[in-house]
């Protein structure tokens, strides 16, 4: 195990995408990173299926893909950044995932995001 | 000779760019950010600086996890945005300096840090978010540009040390430059937040106000935390404080403060601006 791995059990509620991570969630992440282009987002909508075939996701993957979940997401290996693109298929900003991997309203999420300043 | 006339760190958000296009700067929201930015505009008007050295870390749009750089230098004519998968506006192209560009790789290369050289470079929003808040209010952006790219994706990332110590050499290959350029240094991204995980949301007032004072009094303070440090304390995303440390090596030892600001939140972020010179 990565020594970083070992030190981010101190950390909740945060996954260090390390070695680890990246080599286990290269697939998904090389198929977010695609949606750097516009075509590639068209593609995905048309055929979902297809398209997260033509990279090679796993189970696991694809499940998490599917369920727009992401904390599921980082658990099959997925990186924040390349999982941001795929949000902003569906129009979600961080506020929007912060809400989702939380489990709080987005009322409650902005009203927290405020209250770190008072 | 090239010289050195100041540093400036700001937060690079996205959203930052959204408000801007919308002409957000003086919604209850957006203000108390964008009325931190008028003296950092009078400062540059006044200094006229002619290069601005951008060290920003690319988000997955120019480099992806099959070829990582740590540390990465443009070295093109110009250099462009894309739409980073939300659909962003093109902007129009940033001029480069390639002259500078293979004098700074020389020298820092000489210096022992290896960085890779990019004479193709698509630069995201930890870049072109700065350059909109500094200059986009102007017909043209007024300088050329230099993207210097750290990576903040993947662990290992460079440790806040290692990141002084390339941003002193930096420095140092700056005011070697043999023509009469005046550079200004900019660190971007930042202060504390986290996107990821349980924790999401994450913002560290105490610890982004702590940061703001030492990285002008005290830089070497903040060489001592690892990045592993800063994740639990800034959050994962808090890692870019690198970026304004490698912005502050690149100045003198002692650096007098003209202008700082801070708001929480913007997006998930607590956002930091300073303006920084050499103290005579």
């Amino acid at each position: 195990m990565a020594a970083a791995a070992k030190e981010v059990q101190s950390i909740p509620g945060t996954t260090i995408f390390d070695g680890e991570q990246s080599l286990k969630g290269y697939a998904l992440n090389k198929m977010c990173y695609s949606f750097n282009e516009a075509t590639a987002r068209e593609e995905f909508l048309k055929d979902e299926d297809a398209y997260c075939e033509k990279f090679g996701l796993n189970a696991q993957q694809r499940e998490a893909i599917r369920a727009r979940n992401v904390l599921q997401l980082i658990e099959a290996g997925g990186n924040i950044y390349y999982l941001a693109k795929f949000a902003g298929i569906f129009g979600l900003n961080v506020q929007d995932i912060g809400a989702q991997q939380t489990g709080m309203s987005l009322e409650d999420f902005n009203a927290m995001l405020v209250a770190a300043g008072e | 000779m090239a010289k050195i006339i100041g540093g400036i760190t700001t937060s690079h958000i996205p959203a930052i760019g959204g408000a801007i296009a919308q002409g957000l700067q003086e919604d209850a929201y957006w203000k108390p950010f964008f009325d931190g930015f008028p003296p950092v505009h009078e400062w540059l008007d006044k200094m006229q600086p002619d290069v601005a050295v951008v060290i920003y870390n690319d988000h997955g749009l120019n480099f992806f996890l099959d070829k990582l750089p740590t540390f990465a230098i443009g070295a093109a004519a110009e250099y462009q945005n894309e739409d980073e998968g939300w659909g962003l506006k093109p902007l129009a192209p940033f001029a480069g300096d390639t002259d500078l560009s293979w004098h700074l790789i020389e020298s820092l290369v000489a210096d022992e840090f290896d960085i890779t050289m990019c004479q193709e470079m698509l630069v995201d929003h930890g870049f072109t978010v700065p350059m909109s808040l500094l200059w986009g209010h102007k017909d043209k952006i007024p300088v050329k540009t230099i993207p210097l790219a750290i990576n903040t994706v993947q662990h290992p990332m460079p440790s806040p040390a290692r990141c002084y110590k390339l941003g002193q050499a930096l420095g140092k290959a700056l005011r070697s430059y043999d023509r009469d350029t005046k550079v200004v240094v900019i660190g971007t991204g930042g202060l504390s937040h986290q996107l990821d995980g349980e924790r999401a949301g994450f913002i560290n007032k105490k610890f982004d106000l702590m940061c703001m004072e030492k990285i002008v009094s005290d830089p070497e303070a903040l060489t001592r935390y690892s990045i592993l440090d800063i994740v639990r304390e800034a959050g994962a995303q808090g890692a870019e404080l690198i970026m304004w440390l490698t912005m502050r090596g690149a100045l003198s030892d002692k650096v007098s403060q003209l202008h700082s600001n801070y708001h929480i939140p913007i997006s998930n972020t607590g956002a930091g601006l300073l303006l920084l010179e050499d103290a005579a």
